[in-house]
Order: C-alpha cells, then structure tokens, then sequence
C-alpha cells in the first residue's frame, strides 16, 4: 500500500491543514467575539453603549441588543487574533506568488 | 500543411479545455460566496475571474508534461494529446450540464489514458501512478477537506454563540470573500499552467518552438485568457449545486470552508500531495454542514457526486480512447479534423439542451428542490441580490414530481397540492 499512498505526505497535508485551515477561522471567529465584547453584558441590552455594530439579533428574533464598547485588553486580543488571520492570509499569498506549490 | 493544421487544432482545443476549466471550476471558489450572499453573482464571478487571470500569470514553472507519472510520455503524439483533450471537455461539459462539481484535471488525465490506451494499449499507462496520483488523491482529498472544514466550521460555530449577527455576517463576508479570492487565485496558477504545458508540448513536437523553448508570452495570455473568460461566464449550474444543494450555508460556514479550501490546497501542492481543487472545495462545503450544529447535509447530492467523480477517469477516458480510434480509422488530416468536429457538435448538443432549463445569475440562489433543481424557474424576482433573504415566494412548477419531494424535504407544509412547492416559511 505504501506505494499508492504516501503516508508522509498525507499526514503533514492533515496535520497541517487543520492547524491552518481550521484554526484561522477559529482566530478569526475569536478575534470577532472579542470585538462584539463581554457576553454577559450584551444579554442585558445596555442602550447607547455601543452604536456601529449591529443591534439585532436574529437568533430569536428582534431581540434588540446593544453591543457594548470593548475594553482595550479585549480590542488588543481583537487586533492580535485578526492580525494573525491576515498574517496567514499574506502568507498564503506570498506562496501563491513564488510558485511553491 | 497537415502538421500546421494539427498543431492549429490542438492549440485551440487545449484553450477550449482551459475555458471549461475554468467555467466548471468557478463554484469551487466563489459558490460559498454567491450562497451567503456576501458578493453579488456577477461580482463574484468577475472577481474570480481577474484573479484567476492574475494567477495564470504569477508563476510560471510550467510543468511542460501532461499527466506526467501518468502516461508514458513516450507515446503521446499530437492526435493523442487532441482525443484526450476532447475526452476531457466532453466530461467537463457533461459534468457542468448535470451540474455535478468534478474535477477538470481528472477529466484531463482521464481522457489521456484513454486516448493513450486506444493508440498502444495497456503498455503506455502506468497504473501506479494512476492509482496513486489520481485515484488515492480523489478519495483522500474530500475526506481531509471535511475534516479541517468539519472542525474549523464548529469552531466558528461555538465561538461565534451569543454574538451578534450582524457583527458576525459583516465580519465573516469579508473573511469568505477573502479567502475565496485566495482559492481562486491559487487555481489560476495552479490550472492554467495545465493548458499552458499542454500547448507548449504541442508548439515543440510541431517543431514551432525549440525544445528548451520557455512558454512564449502568447500562449500565457492566451491561456489566462482564455481561463479567465471561462470563469466569468460562470458554470452557474455547478455554483448552485456547491452553494446551494449540498449544504444551506450561512457566512461563518461559508468562511470556514473557503480557507479550508485554500489551506489544504496550498499546503498539499506545498508537501507534494496533490489534491483536486475541485475535490478539496467539495469536501470543504460538505464538512461545514457537517461541523454546523443544526444543519442539514443533502447526503443524496453528495452521492451523486461521488458516482460521477468515480465515473470520471473512465467516462473522459472513453470519450478519449473513442475519439483516438476515429481519428485512427479515418487517419490523417481527415481524422484529425472529424475528431475535432465532434467536439465542437457535442459540445454544440450540451449547450442546447442546457437551454432547456437555464441556470445563471438569475437563478443560482433558488431554493433547493431535491428534484435536481426542478423548482427552477428562468427567471425569479428577489434573486441574485445581495441582501436579506428571499423575499417573495417563488412559483415553482406545481408538477407532480416536484411536490413529492418537496414535502419530504420541508416537512412543514400542511396540504400537498395547494402551495407546497412555495414552501410557505420563506
């Protein structure tokens, strides 16, 4: 079988693709929910707290939700997870370009 | 004159493949993203069609063997490399006409090792490489892709719990259309270069070029092009199909399977494993209903699309090896030239019998009937928008075959007969 299927090869490609390709999204969802701020303020629907980002959730309907302004430590986890997501990004593109695959 | 006309032929069959190749692989990038909404069809399709032009130009290590480990490369010859390419948009168009994602390079190699078989029998193939470049790959790479879209999609999906949609939709539309276009990109260089390796071939063994000759600057724009076009038409038919019928997706899911798709594509040509993008987008989108809480996977459209990847090598291969023996029989420029009018007649067919029921930008986004898109209608009012959800109901064909399904697959509608394909929650 070792002629047909290349373990080393496939082992890397798994372990290194869920690493990638599962941990960005997980970053990029945290770097989000980091941004959104702290869950447990956001059920009691605090007014004018925060203005940009959305009001509504549709999970259950209109349920109208403030969200409120992170904190720094939460806007520097923000920036960091994002950061690393774009970083990757780059990084994805720059193997692209120098014809590495 | 003979050769010329041979050289001629297959130079434009080999942009035609690259066209198809790029027209059917359009939905492997952008299908998630035309799905959810985050980019308007049109938009959509034109953003992946720069990208995939500037990929074909980004990089250039062309690998100048067709189906290299595949085939002995001894005995392709020019009326090889011609039937093989017929085999492989023949199944490429038929492919895109039952909207089935497969994969074009399958359909490529396919078609060689058929065309290879029919002109010096089983001698020419090697079968190793057959099973492990392209057999083993196939049925690894949608199982890897699941996994890594599965995990990252449930990820995501417990992350994002409790906050705002609103917030996440924004957020995640740019993280698909992100990594959308990185998928995109990567197939223009990744593809491209196929057709670009398979044209130089030709320019060399017709004596054209010589053979240390680097890939002349007419034949990269030319397969950019070429490329480029073919991914703005839009295989619609397969877009709907990755967007729509395997998985309901939303913008987390549809994320989370686009940067699957990039990574693992980019990293398994990276350690030398290489996978179909076609499959590995695939997978992605199947994983991301499976990692989703909540959502439905259509199984049964998955399995219709694992039937036609296995048909695959062997369909495009008969098509290839058939179109080899016509050209055999016939012989010489008469030969060369019957096979070609098979292409563009069959090719010609396919697109009239896509008439019948259209599928494009209009459209893409329909509700799924499990009929195989019986419920679609030429043209539907609050498609193709950006935008909240379908407003209106659409009015499907009320014909008997339609209703059954769709009450299976809904299940909440009350009388069958009266309105049940309008699926009245949306």
């Amino acid at each position: 079988m070792s002629d047909f299927i290349e373990w080393g090869a496939l082992s890397q490609v798994l372990v290194a693709g869920v690493l990638v390709g599962a941990g960005i999204p997980a970053l990029f969802a945290l770097g989000l929910r980091l941004l959104a701020g702290p869950a447990r303020d956001r059920g009691d629907a605090v007014p004018g707290a925060g203005e940009a980002a959305g009001r509504r959730t549709s999970d259950d309907g209109a349920v109208a939700v403030a969200i409120p302004r992170p904190g720094p430590a939460r806007l520097a986890g923000a920036a960091l997870c994002l950061g690393l997501v774009v970083a990757a990004v780059a990084t994805g593109l720059f193997v692209v370009v120098s014809g590495g695959h | 004159m003979t050769e010329t006309l041979l050289l001629a032929l297959v130079v434009v069959t080999a942009l035609a493949f690259d066209f198809t190749n790029g027209f059917h692989d359009t939905g492997n990038a952008m299908a998630t993203s035309i799905a959810t909404r985050a980019l308007k069809p049109k938009t959509a399709v034109a953003l992946s069609a720069v990208l995939n032009l500037v990929g074909a130009f980004l990089s250039l290590a062309v690998a100048a063997t067709i189906a290299k480990g595949i085939v002995d490369a001894g005995v392709i010859t020019l009326p090889v490399v011609l039937a093989g390419l017929v085999g492989g948009i023949v199944w490429n168009l038929l492919t895109w006409l039952l909207g089935i994602p497969s994969s074009s390079s399958h359909a490529l190699v396919g078609g060689m090792v058929g065309a290879v078989l029919a002109a010096v029998g089983t001698s020419g193939v090697l079968w190793t490489g057959v099973v492990s470049k392209v057999l083993v790959p196939a049925l690894l790479a949608p199982l890897i892709a699941i996994a890594v879209a599965g995990l990252g999609t449930w990820c995501v999906a417990k992350l994002t719990r409790g906050v705002p949609q609103d917030l996440t939709n924004r957020g995640f539309r740019w993280g698909q259309i992100g990594s959308a276009s990185l998928v995109s990109l990567a197939h223009g260089t990744n593809d491209a270069q196929k057709s670009m390796g398979i044209i130089l071939l030709a320019l060399i063994a017709g004596g054209a070029v010589p053979a240390d000759s680097n890939v002349p600057l007419w034949v990269i724009l030319s397969c950019a092009v070429a490329m480029a076009l073919g991914t703005y038409l839009g295989g619609w038919r397969v877009i709907r199909t990755l967007g729509k019928g395997l998985v309901e997706i939303d913008t987390r899911q549809g994320m989370a399977a686009e940067t699957s798709s990039a990574a693992v594509i980019l990293l398994s040509s990276h350690f030398g494993f290489s996978l179909s993008t076609t499959h590995v987008a695939t997978g992605s989108v199947l994983g991301s209903g499976v990692g989703m809480p909540g959502a439905k996977v259509r199984w049964s459209v998955a399995g219709r699309m694992f039937v036609a990847w296995g048909l695959t090598l062997p369909a495009a291969g008969l098509v290839g090896a058939l179109c080899q023996w016509l050209e055999s029989a016939i012989g010489g420029t008469f030969g060369v030239v019957a096979v070609f009018a098979v292409l563009v007649i069959s090719s010609a067919a396919i697109w009239l019998v896509s008439r019948r029921k259209p599928v494009d930008h209009t459209n893409v986004n329909e509700e799924w009937d499990e009929d195989k898109g019986a419920g679609i209608e030429p043209v539907a009012a609050t498609t193709g928008q950006a935008g909240g959800e379908r407003v209106g109901p659409v009015p499907a064909l009320a014909t008997a075959s339609s209703v059954g399904p769709a009450i299976e697959s809904v299940g909440t509608v009350g009388a069958p007969g009266a309105d049940a394909p309008s699926k009245g929650d949306n």
